[in-house]
């Protein structure tokens, strides 16, 4: 049957891309987080395949024997209920399948949750990673520089990213490093990743944030250590500061190149990281950045009552 | 003059001008037609004010057939637009309108339709019914639903389209971020077809509750009878929350109000657990109908009965329960932590099992059978093998951990239309070509049905499948485009040629309509199919009153019983049938909600306002209105009866 050999096509398809010189990029982890994702991944196309194979064989078994054309006219199709036994197969085999896939998908979700396997012991390095439209932002407020557009970051060292949006939601994604997270303008959300070996990597806003969603990407570069604080120090003699007026002119939507300043925009435009009270004066400030694009703003800050 | 501006379109392109040519010529060519051929007191007497569950229902599918082609072209757009890297077809903001709307239109203005219009035709004949609990409501739902459909489909040349996504996500939907118009078509329109679903839902569970035949117990009714119980049980639970939610978010765009803001005490979260909480029971919604009719379909063509009846029963509920519990992993990503992604996680695997004993029944009610490979049948093998690899990709989507890296890109754009499309329209096309003769009183042709079946499976697979290896590849959805060196361009140009071959396919659809048409034999039995249920024990084309005698029932499938087993199905005599007399209400209130509609999407408040009070008219004037339904005589029922060839 046709359907029968595309999917064949298809899986050849498949297993040659991802045995292939060219691996597929969630399939092809650079750190802790995206490896346990990608064996979670491959561990259940293995048994999904399975399952699929089984179905395939029962349809096409049953196809080849049952057809009309190879049945005697006066042939009569009994009368069959159901059998108990057989639905208890039926329904016994997925529900150990799902148990079993429960289990892994609980775990790892405590795994990518938390500091990264290995990295237990090592302080984490926090940057602050905010977007707008279409950037995006990212705070290293222990080193205390800024950059746009591009991050640097150690390896063997955890770091944890805290996301948050000057706009609409967006999903933070290094897809080698570990899977996406929210960032969003009314609360912050932790990212927990960590790089194994250098490189450079794509990072993207996978959430849909409007017209210039598609170019909304950014560079990763793992280096060690040292050429890190390298870089840090390298920052801090050549770039220019980050003043608050600077930083309005940078949330104006568009898109930019990649960007380097001392000095965070945490200090004058803090993260969302308490309850929203707090976080109000500091979404007004957001708004006067996008003025030419808001007809409601001043409806808005009426309504506010400020 | 400035009165007038906002209803121009914010980013006009030759394509919009084309359709704006293209709708005002089609409606000329209506009107002109209607009125050459004097057709308009016909349309308005057999249609328009129709109240007959077989009309509604055939109304139904014309509108689903008709938005499948609307919604196909978008897809067709955006399919041509990533063929190639850095590709100049569409900009930015037309790309994301278009998968807006597609969006959209897909969902609820083909699907719904589709699956509504077959309860609307097959439920009352196959319990034995004569018409729905409440036909006049009917024709409610159905002007609702059409006129909820008018103003999305006009917002494309007046004032501009949805931009936001089909999920329409604050704050990127608020007036912020989306300053066109659209967004209010989305909310009103929806708003609009929503109600027209929600009485639905409370006619169709009336009916079914209320109206079957003598004999007939729930657990003896057919298998898509007892999906359209479930779905419509799931439709006036969560519907509620999404007429809730579109208020809020109508609120938020009209008013300034702050429901879903991110300042002022605002929650842009809430809406996206709103939207899911209504949005995700909705695919069940769609698919448990689906599911009905492969039954239906499956157990014909395998000229046996449907194996497992009360395990498909309970799959069917415990789907519908669950489907309930399992919104949150639409968005495992916005950091809810382990805990609840975890429950989230099980509870949505956990839907796999009752799925999977759907599939185990299917199979075995093929097996010791006697296959024949009509065109439904097609359609109905072809669902099984696709629909298996769709739901077990559901499942990897489940592993919550993993899920970080599916969200948000191609591979779920794969995971969904492998089930909706194999799930759904396969469905609604086998259902179609089914019900077909029983509607129109001719067979589709085989022929072209198979091609038809062939290429619309080639190409479902050629267009998606390659779509998991991009996604798992790094192509985020929802990208106007990509650079050459992302690597996906080849994958991409074979999704395009995919989406080419099931163009084809569609085309083809209405062409085999056209070809039956006029060739097609008229001298059919009622019963073409050698089925076993009561739709098909009434005569062809079916009469208004469908069953001049109610049927007695003793299993779940009387028709076969009387085939073959010399049950009486018709005992009693021919006697005066009561009807429910025809109404213009229901076409003129959906008028004026288009009107109220309309004026709410541009804020016209006095016309927001006259609306408004036409609409408490129309109810007031039902409440005062003395309408006991009619009697068709004995006279006339015999004579129907024996010129439909012998009283049944």
């Amino acid at each position: 049957m046709k359907i029968k050999s595309a999917l064949f096509m298809f899986l050849i398809t498949i297993t040659t891309v991802l045995a292939g010189c060219e691996p597929l990029m969630v399939l092809d982890p650079k750190g802790p987080q995206a490896e346990r994702q990608a064996r979670d991944i491959m561990l259940s196309i293995g048994i999904m395949s399975f399952i699929v194979i089984v179905v395939f064989a029962i349809l096409v078994y049953v196809l080849i024997k049952y057809r009309a054309s190879k049945q005697s006219p006066d042939y009569e199709p009994p009368h069959i209920e159901g059998n108990p036994w057989v639905e208890a197969i039926c329904v016994g085999i997925p529900v150990l399948i799902v148990a079993y896939f429960s289990f892994v998908s609980v775990q790892s979700n405590y795994i990518v949750e938390a500091t990264p396997k290995g990295y237990e012991d090592k302080e984490p390095l926090v940057i602050y990673a905010s977007s707008s439209d279409w950037k995006w932002h990212f705070s290293y407020p222990e080193e205390d520089i800024e950059t746009v557009n591009y991050l640097y970051i150690p390896t063997d060292r955890p770091i944890e990213f805290k996301l948050y949006s000057y706009g609409p939601i967006t999903s933070f994604w290094i897809p080698q490093l570990g899977g996406q997270k929210y960032a969003m303008s009314d609360m912050v959300t932790t990212l927990h990743l960590a790089a194994d070996e250098k490189g450079e990597m794509m990072g993207r806003n996978a959430n849909f944030s409007g017209k210039g969603f598609a170019e909304n990407m950014f560079n990763v570069t793992a280096m060690s250590q040292k050429e890190f604080d390298e870089w840090v120090e390298e920052v801090k003699e050549t770039a220019d500061p980050l003043t608050e007026e600077k930083f309005d002119k940078l949330l104006e939507p568009g898109h930019l190149g990649q960007m380097t300043f001392t000095g965070t925009h945490l200090e004058f435009s803090p993260a969302p990281e308490h309850d929203h009270e707090s976080s109000e004066s500091d979404s007004e400030e957001t708004h006067e950045g996008h003025t030419e694009d808001m007809k409601m703003d001043e409806e808005n800050s009426e309504h506010s009552g400020h | 003059m400035e009165f007038f501006e906002r209803f121009a379109v914010p980013h006009p392109s030759p394509a919009i001008y084309a359709s704006m040519v293209a709708i005002g010529l089609t409606v000329i060519a209506i009107v002109a037609g209607l009125t050459y051929f004097k057709k308009w007191g016909y349309l308005w007497r057999e249609w328009l004010t129709t109240v007959d569950h077989k009309r509604l229902g055939i109304m139904y599918l014309l509108c689903a057939l008709i938005m499948l082609f609307r919604g196909g072209v978008d897809a067709i757009m955006l399919r041509a637009q990533l063929a190639v890297p850095d590709n100049k077809l569409l900009d930015s903001q037309h790309y994301n309108e278009v998968f807006s709307t597609h969006g959209v239109v897909m969902i609820m203005f083909m699907a719904m339709p589709f699956i509504i219009g077959f309860m609307n035709y097959i439920v009352p004949l196959q319990i034995g019914a004569r018409d729905v609990a409440f036909p006049r409501l009917n024709a409610i739902s159905f002007w609702l639903f059409f006129m909820g459909a008018m103003l999305f489909n006009i917002s494309f040349v007046v004032g501009g389209s949805p931009d936001a996504g089909w999920t329409s996500y604050f704050p990127l939907a608020s007036n912020d971020f989306s300053t066109s118009v659209g967004t209010n078509y989305y909310m009103l329109s929806l708003q609009i077809a929503g109600l027209g679903t929600l009485m639905t839902g409370i006619n169709m569970i009336t009916t079914i509750m209320k109206m079957r035949a003598p004999g007939m117990t729930l657990m003896k009714m057919p298998m898509f009878t007892w999906s359209t119980l479930v779905a419509n049980l799931i439709i006036i639970t969560v519907f509620p929350v999404l007429t809730v939610a579109l208020a809020m978010g109508t609120m938020d765009r009209l008013f300034g109000t702050n429901f879903f803001t991110t300042t002022n005490g605002g929650m842009d979260m809430m809406w996206a657990n709103l939207f899911w909480v209504w949005g995700h029971p909705e695919v069940y919604i769609l698919i448990l109908p689906a599911f009905g009719l492969y039954s239906e379909i499956i157990s014909t063509f395998s000229s046996r009965n449907l194996y497992g009846y009360k395990s498909m029963v309970a799959s069917m509920v415990i789907i519908s329960a669950l489907s309930c519990l399992v919104w949150a992993h639409h968005f495992f990503t916005m950091g809810q932590g382990a805990l609840a992604n975890s429950f989230f996680s099980i509870t949505t695997m956990a839907i796999a099992v009752p799925t999977g004993v759907k599939i185990f029944n299917w199979l075995f009610t093929m097996w010791k059978g006697k296959i024949r490979f009509t065109v439904p049948m097609l359609y109905s093998i072809g669902f099984i093998p696709l629909f298996t690899i769709g739901g077990v990709t559901g499942v990897m989507l489940a592993m919550s951990a993993a899920d970080y890296q599916y969200h948000n890109t191609m591979f779920l754009v794969a995971h969904f239309h492998n089930t909706i499309i194999p799930g759904v329209v396969f469905a609604m096309l086998a259902g179609l070509t089914y019900y077909w003769p029983k509607m129109f009183g001719f067979m589709l042709n085989e022929r072209i049905g198979k091609w038809t079946f062939w290429l619309l499976s080639i190409g479902f697979v050629l267009a998606f499948f390659p779509m998991y290896i991009t996604g798992l590849d790094g192509q985020a959805r929802r990208m106007y485009t990509y650079s050459e060196a992302t690597g996906y361009s080849t994958l991409n140009m074979v999704s395009f040629v995919g989406a080419g071959i099931m163009a084809v396919a569609f085309a083809l659809i209405v062409y085999n309509v056209y070809y039956s048409v006029r060739y097609a034999s008229r001298n059919i039995s009622s019963d073409p199919w050698d089925a076993r249920t009561l739709e098909w024990a009434t005569h062809t084309p079916v009469p208004e009153y469908n069953f001049a005698v109610v049927p007695q029932v003793k299993t779940s499938e009387p028709l076969w019983d009387a085939k073959k087993r010399k049950h009486v199905l018709f005992p009693g005599k021919l006697n005066k049938i009561h009807m429910p007399n025809n109404s213009g209400v229901p076409f003129i209130l959906g008028t004026i909600f288009f009107v109220w509609g309309f004026s709410f999407v541009f804020a016209i408040w006095p016309l927001v306002i006259i609306s408004t009070i036409g609409i408490f008219t129309c109810l007031a004037f039902r409440s005062f209105e003395k309408d006991h339904g009619r009697y068709i005589s004995l006279e006339e029922v015999t004579e129907t009866e024996e010129k439909l060839g012998g009283a049944k």
